[in-house]
């Protein structure tokens, strides 16, 4: 089973190796991680999505409370949570199929944000389903490469995590 | 305070800091890097002992820091000086003891170059501190120390370490001792949430088989007197882990000693047929557990700790309190009554009496056993250290621990060579105490070298080794599991350590009859001076009882010889 963790952090040097070798130690398991920094320029935000029962969970959640570096952990599986990733797709191209791809890339609301002679880059938002979609649709044509973040998420209305 | 901040270097503010934390005595070792630190020790008003190996000034500042109860501190060079420290480091960090360890750093100029003697140790030791800091500008010097020991001694106590480039000791900053630590990510429990006091406390008034099961966290919250006085009055039976030895008086009629791996057969029935069991600052480590899905099977389980993320990580708790022993043991003696286990405690005197403890002894040998128990007779009071090995398990089941901090041991990490250090520590610690470190020759060999330190600085400690000439507990083993092939356990004739001992300048005694133990050991009490007692005892004498790993708790093995 998936979680998603919200953890705010100290914007400090050393906190990804931190959080990053105890789930390695621990043997959790990291689906994906996000981090980047927030409003307040002293604190980061990492999205953790981690596999794993709900003892795991427990877990997971209290040793990286006791991370001096961590500031709070909240389980987003427990909130209603909005959530997003980013994938930059480049897919073979000519002039034979661009429409085609430019047809498949509005259905999904995505943009193409570079295009070649033989390629067009492609760039999506969503949650990991729409992203696992489109990457299925445009596999025909050829993925030249493709990068994609991991999720980040925050919680629905105005309460914070 | 009042003027203007005073102007210093990052190494006389070191100096500095560790006055402002009332260090007494720090263990350590010079390096290059570490020389701007060591010009400001030339006149401090601090005692630095000057060890031979790194690795003991790290043992000495955990044996120091068990013995007192204060922060161990202790101080090594960049590159090879910490990465000799990790063993210690490791070793505090499983046994929960607060300890600071500063290690030198190449300039910071020249960090991540690869450079002479640079060795990445806030990577190495992440997983093993409980915190630690790589300084990147010395004016943030002072607020880090301060924010380690205040991180190493409280909540879960653990190791910090605190990696100083070596500009950072020559730059020059105003000095200002921040008056309090504020750390938005570090807030631990202390009091006990009262609802699950009162829940655990209606628990025990059902109980009629309660067992107490009290690790080191009760020694590190100094809750002894509280354990004593809720023992007494729920009248249950106390059982102790390795760490946790002398959180409880030895001589009380409550007391099963330890339970586990080699606890008493009267520890482990009990725990197994008890219906509530009351941890204390204890982790449930497989040294004490046995095959966890038979531990304990008929119990409800209160645990109480003040790392929530020990609450459910091996077993299942029924009634988990987070917060400091010292404190929620005294709020639960103000909710219970004692319970009524007269028919109990009656059956448990019966398994004291039918499966006690023994050992066979004779006239023409020497058993390791006997000399605990002299040992004890002779000198009560003594703190006893111990090494790793078959020598650390009879220590902890023959000698009679009345107070805290009068054991000192291995725990979590078990490591071979710790106790020699460990015992220089304990020693400047509690002066007034005699110090024994009880010793096999194989884990004495490992920080043999200290030697040269005790002499040098006088400081009477005295090593009991008792020599078989094997690595007595992986012997132990390849006796039981490996049909006596002594792959490479055989040690004997490899020192004279009598010798030894003179080449150091030390006072060294071989003891090979039964007869001598006595009058030995009260002539190294007498030397008041660093002492080695070789006693050469049985070769093959096993550790009994034992639990097979994996095995139940109350499925016990009774070992005479194995040959």
């Amino acid at each position: 089973m998936k979680h998603t963790l919200a953890v705010l952090v100290e914007n400090k040097y050393g906190v990804l190796a931190r959080v990053a070798g105890l789930f390695s130690r621990r043997g959790f398991n990291i689906d994906s991680l996000a981090v980047g920094i927030t409003e307040d320029p002293t604190i980061s935000r990492m999205t953790i999505v981690v596999r794993g029962d709900d003892h795991v969970l427990e877990q997971v959640t209290k040793q990286l409370n006791k991370l001096i570096d961590v500031i709070r952990v909240t389980d987003l599986g427990s909130e209603e949570s909005v959530e997003r990733e980013l994938a930059l797709i480049k897919v073979n191209s000519d002039d034979s199929n661009r429409s085609e791809i430019i047809q498949i890339v509005d259905i999904f609301r995505a943009r193409i944000i570079d295009v070649a002679s033989k390629s067009v880059t492609v760039e999506v938002t969503g949650d990991s389903n729409k992203i696992k979609a489109i990457q299925t649709l445009l596999k025909p044509f050829g993925i030249k490469e493709m990068a994609r973040t991991g999720k980040v998420a925050l919680t629905r209305g105005s309460k914070s995590s | 305070m009042t003027g203007k901040p005073e102007r210093m270097t990052g190494a006389r503010a070191f100096v500095e800091c560790l006055y402002r934390e009332n260090v007494d005595v720090i263990f350590g070792y010079p390096g290059g890097v570490l020389l701007p630190i060591y010009d400001e020790l030339y006149d401090a008003h601090l005692h630095h002992l000057l060890v031979r190996h790194e690795q003991a000034a790290v043992h000495a500042a955990e044996g120091y820091a068990r013995a007192t109860g204060k922060v161990g501190v202790c101080l090594a060079t960049s590159g090879p000086g910490a990465t000799n420290l990790v063993t210690g480091i490791a070793n505090a960090y499983m046994d929960s003891i607060p300890m600071v360890a500063f290690t030198g750093q190449v300039p910071s100029s020249m960090l991540g170059n690869d450079a002479f003697q640079e060795a990445n140790i806030t990577g190495i030791t992440m997983p093993i501190t409980k915190h630690n800091y790589l300084v990147q500008d010395a004016k943030d010097l002072p607020r880090i120390i301060k924010e380690a020991f205040h991180i190493a001694s409280t909540g879960r106590p653990g190791p910090v370490l605190i990696d100083m480039p070596k500009d950072v000791t020559t730059d020059v900053i105003d000095f200002v001792y921040p008056d309090k630590v504020e750390l938005r990510g570090y807030k631990p429990t202390y009091k006990g949430n009262t609802q699950q006091v009162k829940r655990a406390a209606s628990a025990i008034a059902k109980s009629t088989r309660p067992v107490i099961y009290a690790g080191g966290g009760v020694i590190g919250s100094n809750a002894s007197k509280e354990l004593l006085a809720f023992a007494e009055k729920i009248k249950a039976p106390v059982t102790s882990t390795l760490t946790g030895i002398g959180g409880f008086p030895n001589d009380n009629d409550l007391y099963l000693g330890m339970l586990g791996m080699h606890g008493t057969k009267y520890a482990n029935y009990a725990v197994q047929e008890s219906d509530l069991l009351i941890a204390v600052g204890a982790r449930f480590d497989d040294r004490v557990t046995g095959k966890l899905q038979s531990f304990a099977p008929n119990a409800k389980i209160i645990h109480i700790d003040i790392d929530p993320a020990e609450i459910s990580k091996n077993i299942t708790v029924d009634i988990p309190i987070v917060g400091d022993a010292k404190d929620i043991l005294k709020s639960l003696l103000t909710y219970v009554n004692e319970c009524d286990t007269k028919e109990w405690l009656d059956k448990i005197a019966i398994w004291k009496r039918d499966f006690p403890l023994y050992y066979v002894n004779r006239e023409d040998v020497i058993k390791p056993q006997y000399i605990i128990e002299q040992i004890n007779e002779a000198c009560p009071d003594a703190i006893v250290v111990t090494e790793v090995g078959q020598h650390q398990m009879w220590a902890a089941q023959y000698f009679k621990y009345k107070e805290p901090r009068t054991f000192i041991t291995s725990g979590g990490l078990g490591t071979m060579g710790y106790g020699f250090p460990a015992a220089i520590g304990a020693k400047l610690g509690r002066p007034d105490k005699v110090v024994f470190d009880i010793s096999g020759d194989g884990s004495f060999q490992m920080n043999s070298q200290e030697m040269a330190t005790i002499v040098q600085n006088d400081i009477p400690i005295i090593i009991a080794l008792f020599n078989n000439g094997y690595l007595g507990m992986v012997r132990q083993w390849q006796a039981l599991f490996f049909e006596h092939r002594y792959s490479h356990t055989t040690i004997e004739d490899s020192v004279d350590f009598v010798k030894l001992a003179e080449a150091y300048g030390a006072l060294g005694i071989r003891v090979e009859k039964p007869s001598e133990v006595r009058p030995a050991i009260e002539k190294a009490i007498e030397a008041n001076r660093p002492v080695i007692i070789d006693f050469i005892v049985e070769r093959e004498e096993n550790v009994s009882p034992m639990v097979p790993a994996g095995a139940a708790i109350n499925e016990i093995l009774d070992l005479e010889k194995t040959q």
